[in-house]
């Protein structure tokens, strides 16, 4: 194609309002897609769920700038549960069409939070090998997760795990947990 | 906390974000895994291809369209698959005049929401999986096509277009050892 032509800005498209849906077949079908080449390429379970986190991160930046454009009039979250609540809210409403089923605090460590979805989207499709059953595709999730907390600045570490069906595990620097305590009471 | 969603989460839909931006992350991680967009563009033909393999199936369950006569009839029948599956509907034109060549053409194109080509990726065709997928599909119908892009939005043209051109009917092949 020429290289003449006027080639359009993003930014003078209008922002999506989301309401677009596709068939779930087709997303079913892309991303075992993606599964199957990220797998092709790796050694490792661990491996593989480092690479569809790292997917899922791409996915999740993104997100997180639409999302408070569209739905939070640009305002930033800056409390650590406000965020918790607008991943498990907000972020999961527009990307699955429900909230996360349930948000819990570990007893023994104040870092670490679970976000609980007995059937993620991703593994509807996914029968996992029986001798690798460690597999879970859900660490694009996680990956999604991630993003959205490190980049609204909460770093954190998010891994899913097969507990109660699906969790992630987040687990957040410890400078989050000292800011957040600044926060506290004002 | 409630389970309360804006809309009941339909088992049946997702997201058009969520798989727009799933792509885009496909294809960035294979731009960063080849050196050149050639490889990629074949790339992504190649996923698209397996991906058009399986949705035929799912296609032929679902729409029930039954047999295509002649090509004019394929060529309403990917026009339903890209309603059923990506929810647009394409229009479909330009044949040449021995018939065995036409166009699909995207107003808007669901894979390249929120995406913008930089300078040096312009020979990349963005949607390339779309020509695999139309490819793969049609083969487990017995028919080979051709499939390629030439026009597309996020180059500076006013739709996309993807030319799909007949080939040739593909005959049942004798199992070895069985003739």
């Amino acid at each position: 194609m020429s290289g003449s032509k006027q080639r359009p800005s993003i930014l003078d498209k209008s922002l999506s309002r989301g309401k677009t849906e596709v068939s779930a077949t087709a997303f079913a079908l892309l991303f075992s897609e993606m599964v199957q080449y990220s797998h092709n390429r790796v050694q490792s379970v661990a491996d593989l769920h480092q690479k569809l986190s790292e997917l899922g991160q791409h996915v999740g930046v993104r997100m997180v700038e639409l999302l408070f454009v569209r739905e939070r009039n640009y305002k930033r979250e800056t409390k650590l549960l406000s965020t918790l609540l607008f991943v498990k809210g907000t972020m999961w409403k527009s990307l699955f069409g429900k909230e996360a089923d349930k948000l819990d605090r570990a007893t023994d460590d104040e870092r670490i939070f679970y976000l609980i979805e007995k059937e993620p989207l991703v593994n509807r499709f996914v029968s996992v090998p029986r001798d690798k059953s460690s597999i879970n595709c859900a660490a694009f999730v996680a990956g999604i997760i991630e993003a959205t907390l490190t980049s609204t600045g909460f770093p954190a570490k998010v891994t899913a795990l097969w507990h109660k069906g699906t969790t992630f595990m987040i687990k957040f620097d410890d400078t989050v947990m000292t800011r957040d305590k600044q926060l506290e009471g004002r | 906390m409630s389970r309360q969603g804006v809309r009941p989460a339909d088992s049946k839909k997702v997201s058009g974000e969520l798989f727009t931006l799933t792509y885009g992350a496909l294809v960035a991680q294979l731009l960063k895994d080849y050196e050149n967009v050639d490889d990629v563009n074949r790339q992504l033909e190649r996923m698209g291809y397996n991906i058009g393999v399986r949705l035929i199936e799912d296609f032929l369950a679902r729409a029930n369209p039954g047999r295509c006569y002649d090509l004019r009839d394929t060529a309403d029948k990917i026009q339903q698959a890209f309603k059923l599956y990506l929810g647009i509907t394409p229009s479909i034109g330009s044949w040449n005049p021995g018939g065995d060549e036409f166009s699909v053409v995207l107003e808007t194109n669901p894979m390249a929401e929120f995406v913008e080509l930089p300078e040096h990726c312009l020979g990349l065709r963005y949607s390339n999986i779309l020509a695999g997928i139309i490819r793969g599909a049609c083969e487990m119908v017995q028919m080979e096509v051709m499939a390629w892009f030439i026009a597309d939005q996020l180059k500076g043209d006013n739709v996309t277009e993807i030319r799909i051109k007949f080939v040739k009917r593909l005959e049942d092949a004798i199992p070895a050892g069985e003739d």
